[in-house]
């Protein structure tokens, strides 16, 4: 009978630990997968060839592969974002955090959870329905799918967690500080602007790291808004992100082309170990 | 008083707070006006018809219902393989590693997993469950894909449930001659069964709303499945996102994506007031 019982006891302990470890097979196994998948497409363009080349023409007869059109593209598509989302979202989160009434912060609270779930495709549709027929109409461009209306529908996107993640940072700050301020003679918004959004800066440079990564893996949403052509990007050209370069090719791809585009992926992958890098440094350093 | 307060300062002040106002305005304007114009073009189009039946091209009809059945099927088929593998990961954590580097390298993974965006997950998925285990082009795939996706959230919140359970039960239960496993069983988990009903649903909102990491590892057929097909390998079925995707990018019929959107919305909020009840009885609980 104790034999028994020691024996489910080591067994349990052993699956828990397996369970435990999954997660980091998990992720060896996903790097595994990329770098081997990844790398010989890489060896056979030529490192500087397909990071800084200019042209993307894969079903070309002389196909060339060069992913700095995609790498731009994200690049300034995720920083558009966060240039209109940050502050918009910041000052939003600071409204419901020190300034609203419960009742009315409560709802921008609802309406920004509920904001946060609503699925990419989704948004994707209202932006090909909407948006890009604004834009065209606005600009007078003859066609209103661009990078433009990718960045207004990744600013919306980024908006849940830029104000829920700041909002929690701004209420964490202690009540002390902002007592001491108005004490001093300051009013309640320059309490707010001046003392408690510094106080808060590590969490709010955490929500903006948070944007960054899920404005630059965001696939679906921007593949029905930017066009989806490989031009170098410009404000009102037709555009392709690094997410949307593997999605619009996998389908019909082979040979090299698919060797390209988990090389694409590979790439996007280590963008998102550095932004996931820079987090966390971010939180240690405000734990210390 | 008021008086001593300079114009200037006033005046800054008063800019502060408009924009406040305006952000939130604006904010609340888009979620508004995205969840009225989404219900507005698509509850119209919900028939009897269109969730009952598939797509038929002799009769010229369009029918979801496959599409239905395969996102119930990704939910049953994820939550059966996550759940214990994340419960008991998270029971690892919690209850039986002691050695600190192994938890932070484990956090660490799980950390690095939450922030892989879904087009690598799909692309991964691919590679891993569709070509390496040639599982083929199907549900199985897809929802074994997902599983990675939604491991991170169901050892976080069933993490912070068992950090609830005060230590007194457990010593109790030790005490009184129960092995570990008998002590978790019967003690820990029972008490921390909110955390894991937490993890579910929002997972079952991660998987309602994911597009990228299915397109290329569940496919995109429309034929309805039984359960036991659904498992089996080799058969292919698009989720409601996917669905959505296709009728509005690829199809143009956006009548029937508007639709869909209105029910993925609806499901979006009940999903998300589910787990707000979940997470405040889980507050509660810490509280007491």
């Amino acid at each position: 009978m104790k034999k028994a019982a020691n024996f489910i006891e080591k067994a349990m302990n052993i699956i828990f630990t397996l369970c435990g470890f999954l997660a980091v097979a998990f992720v060896i196994l996903i790097t595994g997968f990329l770098l081997t998948s990844g790398m010989p497409a890489i060896g056979k363009i030529g490192i500087t060839d397909f990071l800084f080349g200019t042209e993307w023409a894969s079903t070309a007869a002389t196909p060339s592969y060069g992913i700095l059109p995609f790498i731009l593209t994200s690049v300034y598509g995720t920083f558009g974002a966060i240039i209109i989302g940050v502050p918009l979202g910041l000052m939003c989160a600071i409204f419901v955090a020190k300034m609203a009434k419960t009742s009315i912060a409560k709802t921008v609270r609802t309406s920004v959870d509920l904001l946060s779930g609503i699925p990419s495709v989704v948004y994707g549709l209202v932006g090909m329905i909407i948006i890009v027929p604004l834009v065209r109409e606005a600009f007078n461009l003859p066609d209103g799918a661009n990078l433009f209306s990718a960045i207004i529908v990744l600013t919306v996107m980024i908006l849940p967690s830029v104000i829920s993640v700041s909002e929690t940072a701004i209420r964490a700050v202690p009540k002390e500080y902002e007592e001491a301020s108005l004490a001093l003679g300051a009013t309640k918004t320059e309490t707010v602007f001046k003392v408690i959004v510094p106080a808060a800066k590590s969490g709010i440079l955490t929500s903006v790291v948070l944007g960054i990564g899920r404005s630059i893996g965001e696939a679906m949403a921007v593949m029905m808004v930017s066009g989806n052509v490989a031009n170098m990007p410009g404000l009102f050209k037709s555009v392709r992100f690094l997410t949307t370069a593997v999605a619009s090719e996998m389908s019909y791809s082979s040979g090299l082309q698919r060797e390209a585009l988990f090389s694409i992926a590979l790439v996007l992958f280590v963008f998102i170990l550095i932004i996931n890098l820079v987090l966390n440094l971010i939180v240690k350093k405000d734990k210390e | 008083m008021q008086d001593k307060i300079s114009t200037k300062r006033k005046v800054k002040s008063a800019i502060l707070n408009i924009l406040m106002y305006l952000s939130s305005g604006i904010i609340c304007l888009i979620f508004l006006g995205l969840v009225g114009y989404i219900l507005y073009r698509g509850l119209p189009h919900i028939t009897p018809q269109l969730l009952t039946s598939k797509p038929s091209l002799i009769r010229e009809t369009v029918g979801i219902l496959p599409n239905i059945l395969n996102t119930i099927y990704i939910i049953l088929i994820t939550l059966v393989i996550v759940l214990p593998i994340g419960v008991g990961a998270a029971i690892y954590l919690n209850e039986y590693a002691e050695n600190k580097r192994k938890v932070r390298i484990i956090e660490l993974a799980t950390e690095t997993l939450s922030g892989i965006p879904s087009i690598i997950y799909g692309l991964v998925g691919m590679l891993i469950f569709v070509q390496f285990f040639s599982l083929g082009t199907s549900l199985l795939a897809g929802s074994l894909t997902l599983v990675i996706m939604t491991l991170p959230t169901v050892i976080r919140t069933t993490q912070e449930s068992l950090k609830t359970v005060p230590q007194g039960y457990r010593e109790g239960s030790l005490a009184l001659g129960a092995g570990k496993w008998y002590m978790i069983r019967t003690v820990v988990l029972p008490s921390a069964i909110d955390g894991i009903v937490t993890g579910c649903i929002l997972s079952i909102g991660r998987i309602v709303g994911e597009s990228a990491a299915l397109l290329f590892t569940a496919g995109m057929a429309n034929e309805v499945l039984g359960l036991v097909d659904a498992v089996k390998p080799g058969n292919a079925g698009s989720s409601l996102t996917v669905a959505l995707y296709m009728y509005a990018k690829e199809r143009g019929e956006f009548e029937i994506a508007f639709a869909i959107a209105a029910i993925l919305l609806v499901l979006t909020f009940v999903i998300n007031l589910s787990a707000k009840l979940t997470a405040k009885m889980l507050k509660k609980k810490g509280a007491n």
